[in-house]
Order: C-alpha cells, then structure tokens, then sequence
C-alpha cells in the first residue's frame, strides 16, 4: 500500500467505520468481483483507483482478452477489426487491482469465501457480481452448447463472433442467414437488429441475392421503425422478419440438416444464428441471489435483495427500467463502486444517478441511438426521460450520431481498462 | 413475377360452428411506391400488390384496393365468422400480373 495522504486518511477512515472487519483480522476490506466485463472492470478499477490502497481489491475473470459485446456487430460487418474490440487486463492490474484468470465456481454465503475452478479460495468482506448472461437450456428446441458451432450465437463476443463472420462469408451466392431472436429480457435489445443489417451490408457487397430470415417471438422490438426505414432503403428485399403474429416464437432447429422450422414451416438455410432465451450469469444462480432468471437488487447501491454483502452489476441484474446493456452496467458499477467504498472506509457517499444510450449502426455512417436518465426508487432503477432517434433524419445527422458512438466506445473502455499498457 | 415474394396466413385451424376468428396475412413484398428515383434521377418504376381478396369456399370475405402509400410487407388483419368446415383462401394480385395465392382448411368441431 502505497503510503500517501489520500489511501492514509482512507484507511484511517476504515479503521473507524468498519470496527468488525478488522475484528476478522484482515488488514484493509476485501472486495471481491466476479467478471469482468462493462460492470465489474468498472467497479475494479474504480474501487482501486478511488479506495486508493484502502480496500483491497481482486477481479476473477477467465478470459485473458475482453472482447466486447458492443461494436462486435461492427466487427461483423465489416467495419472493425477483432483487434480493435479486445482488450487486456494488464491495465486494470498495473492500477493496483489483483486479476486472477480463472472460473468462480461456489460462494460460500456465510463463510463469504469463494471457491475458484483452479481450486483457490478467496475471502471477501463485500462481493460484486458481475456474471453476464448464460442461456436457458432447452430454450430453442433442437439447438444446445453441442450445436453452438453449427449454429453459433455470438452472443458472448469471441470466437463464436468470429465463426459467425465465416460463415456469412462462406455463404452460397442466393443463400439463406437464419436469424432465431430472443425473447424480452435479453442483452442488448437492439442488437439482433444492428447485427442483421451488418450482415445485410456485408451480403449487399458480396453477395446481393442472398436473404435473411429473421424468426422472433417479440410482436415488435428495440428502435423497430428505425430499422425497417433503413433496411428498405439499404436493402430492399432482402430481409424478411417473421414476428409473433405468424409463429416467429415457435421455432426449432436441427443443426445436422442446418434447417430452421417455424410454425411448422421447416426452411433450409445455409447459416443459422441461434439467439436463445437468457438468464443471469451461472455463479449467481450458484451463490443463490436469484429469482428466476435474474438477481433483483436495490436500486441504491445494486445490493443484492437476498444478501446485503453480495452487489449484483449488469446483465445479471433485476433492477427495473434500465436494459441489458454495457453503458448501463458501467453506470451502475459506478453508483456500486462508491456505495461500497463508503460502506467500507466511510468516505462520502454520493446519490445514485443513472445513464444509459445504446447506438445501433444500420449501414456505414447510418447510426442511431435510443437512450434515457434513471433514478432510484424504493422498488427499483426508474426512467426520468429520455431520447431516441426519428425516422426520415439527415444523413448528416446519422453520421455524427456514428461519430457519438465511436468516441463513446473509446471513452468507455477506457473507464472500464484504464489507459493501455505500452 | 418478382423474385423473394413470399405469403404467410395465420388463422385457427379448429374452430367451433358460428365462431368469429382472426385472420392475419402478410406477404413479404418490396411495394415499389412510383414516387422514388434512382441515382440517376430515372423514376423507378411502380410495382405493388394493388389488391388482396379472401375467400371462405366461393364467398367474398374481404375485397382490399391497395394504393401506393402502403408499406413493404403488407400485413391486414380482419375477423370471420365461420359457419362450417371449409377452405380460406388468399390471393394478392401483383402490378406485374402475377397472383401469389395462399390457402389454409378450417375445422368445425
């Protein structure tokens, strides 16, 4: 710990709020995060950087390369590259949090240990869960984890986005992309939409007789006028959404004859993206701070409402009107970060504010964003106001609502990452 | 006739005698309004579904006059009563001449 007038007075602090943590024996609070994408690199970096040495605090995430969700649509159309959209934890590590790789696997609730997949064990006095999204099994009949590689979902950016990409540029002249979407609530609910019209641009280009079919249990979706304006204008005759009206939720795949059936109809396609129902992230069920598919938390400092020292950041979350997405995780690994620092070392506690806007490309230089301000309430996150693009705007206009977007995914992974090691 | 046309009708297949039921129909078609202009200033030309029709066996259920304001896609919705087992049939007619028919069989129960 590094001894300098801000991280003394933090721990000075600690030492007078928090009496029964020090009972324990531990020298400085532990906080402990599970995952870390949007919410729980944010929260890290924020509870290093602004507890100053106070709190100690670790990050246990698999994956050694962040591949974001948001913009991996853009990677599917074209316009990024992987690189551009990874990230290192090396950033987070040299701010003074302590990443381990490696797979939660149980919480011990009252002993507040967790057990990772290596085997190691992890004492915490406060726990983040920040877990994402897993898949309800059995959601789309005939498709499974074997299955993912036929039909991939690329719902967790990676390898699967990458073989997604593969397999539209593989795609038969006049073929067919398949497109199963999810029920509400889900990640990113404009995201099945952009990723249609990145794939309509990247088909227009190469391969302008091919088609896409889009089953989807929802009777309308995310920015929907929004989307059908732009792809009769970007491409005409080519997309073809089934909705609920004609059978669109009751679907099922068979990855071996690569065919999608809805309402019975059974077509042959020759790629299939496999979008299914989602829950909250495997270790919070584990740790058994859910309801259902999700971990509902109050909407003041994310705590769970099962266990007051377990917070619950993101995707995971039950916490009312905010939706599923990185923006809006980042905003409430903020409001957690500094719940928990006061809680800890009893520096000041500021009142949750809540921000989210979720940008969706439909063709290059074509963006819109739909976005709201969020209180707290005693039940749960709640929309004050907010904003979304109209149809029939400028050119201009769309292009400087991309521009927005661009400077907004430097700005945010760089709150997440801290600067980049060099 | 134009290339990715495609009808859908969604309607119940068992039914009890004198039951209203809804119809739904959509046809996957671009609507090509007249009014729009290429790059190269050139009028591209008109080409919708100007009419859509629904039968129950030999009556008339609904006779629909489409004009060019209408979206892609075309969807409408309506109700029929159904008075005994039977055939719906659904015809959407082309600027082009052609006709896209579709037909589903109804069950009285």
């Amino acid at each position: 710990m590094a001894l300098n007038r801000r991280g003394f007075l933090g721990a000075g602090a600690g030492v007078l709020a928090a009496p029964a943590v020090l009972a324990e024996g531990h020298a400085r609070p532990r906080v402990l995060v599970i995952g870390g994408g949007a919410g729980g690199a944010t929260a890290a970096r924020y509870l290093a950087r602004d507890g100053a040495g106070a709190v100690a605090v670790t990050l246990v995430e698999p994956s050694r390369v962040y591949v974001s969700c948001f913009f991996s649509n853009l990677y599917l159309g074209g316009l990024k590259r992987i690189e551009e959209i990874g990230h290192s934890y090396g950033g987070l590590a040299r701010g003074g949090v302590n990443v381990v790789h490696d797979w939660a696997v149980a919480v011990d609730r009252a002993a507040r240990v967790v057990t990772l997949a290596g085997g190691g064990e992890l004492g915490y006095d406060r726990l983040i869960l920040s877990p994402g999204i897993d898949f309800v099994e059995g959601a789309v009949p005939g498709w499974s984890l074997a299955a993912q590689n036929a039909m991939p979902h690329a719902y967790k950016a990676g390898s699967q986005t990458e073989l997604l990409r593969a397999q539209v540029a593989a795609m038969p002249q006049g073929g067919i992309f398949a497109m199963v979407a999810p029920p509400n609530p889900y990640r990113c609910p404009p995201g099945p939409y952009e990723r249609v019209s990145m794939v309509a641009h990247v088909l227009k280009e190469t391969n302008p007789t091919a088609k896409i079919l889009i089953a989807d249990p929802k009777p309308k979706f995310s920015k929907m006028s929004l989307f059908e304006e732009g792809w009769a204008e970007h491409y005409p005759g080519m997309i073809d959404w089934v909705g609920e009206d004609f059978g669109g939720g009751v679907v099922r795949v068979d990855p071996d004859a690569m065919t999608l059936s809805i309402d019975g109809e059974a077509t042959r396609v020759d790629v299939c993206n496999v979008i299914p129902a989602m829950k909250a992230g495997r270790i919070a069920q584990i740790a058994g701070v859910t309801e259902g598919n999700w971990a509902p938390v109050h909407a003041a400092d994310m705590s769970s409402r099962v266990d007051p020292d377990i917070h619950v950041l993101g995707d995971a979350a039950a916490q009312g009107d905010m939706p599923k997405s990185g923006f809006a995780a980042n905003s409430q690994a903020k409001v957690c970060a500094n719940a928990v620092l006061a809680a800890l070392t009893g520096s000041a506690q500021f009142p949750p504010r809540y921000a989210n806007t979720c940008w969706s490309l439909i063709a290059p230089q074509d963006g819109v964003k739909v976005g709201a301000t969020y209180e707290a309430t005693a039940e749960k996150i709640a929309r004050v106001d907010g904003f979304i693009s109209q149809p029939g705007e400028t050119a201009a206009l769309r292009r400087e609502t991309y521009g927005e977007s661009e400077d907004w995914y430097a700005a945010m992974t760089a709150d997440m990452f801290g600067a980049p090691v060099t | 006739m134009a290339s990715g046309v495609k009808s859908r009708v969604k309607l119940p297949r068992r039914v009890t005698a004198g039951e209203v039921i809804p119809i739904k129909t959509l046809i996957t078609h671009r609507m090509e309004s007249g009014q729009r202009v290429d790059e190269a200033g050139a009028v591209i030309p008109r080409a919708i579904i100007h009419r859509f029709t629904c039968h129950f066996e030999d009556e008339a259920v609904v006779d629909i006059e489409v004009h060019p304001g209408i979206a892609t896609n075309p969807f409408f919705e309506f109700r029929a009563r159904v008075p005994r087992s039977g055939v719906f049939r659904f015809a959407w007619y082309d600027d082009d001449g052609a006709v896209y028919t579709d037909s589903q069989a109804v069950e009285v129960v």
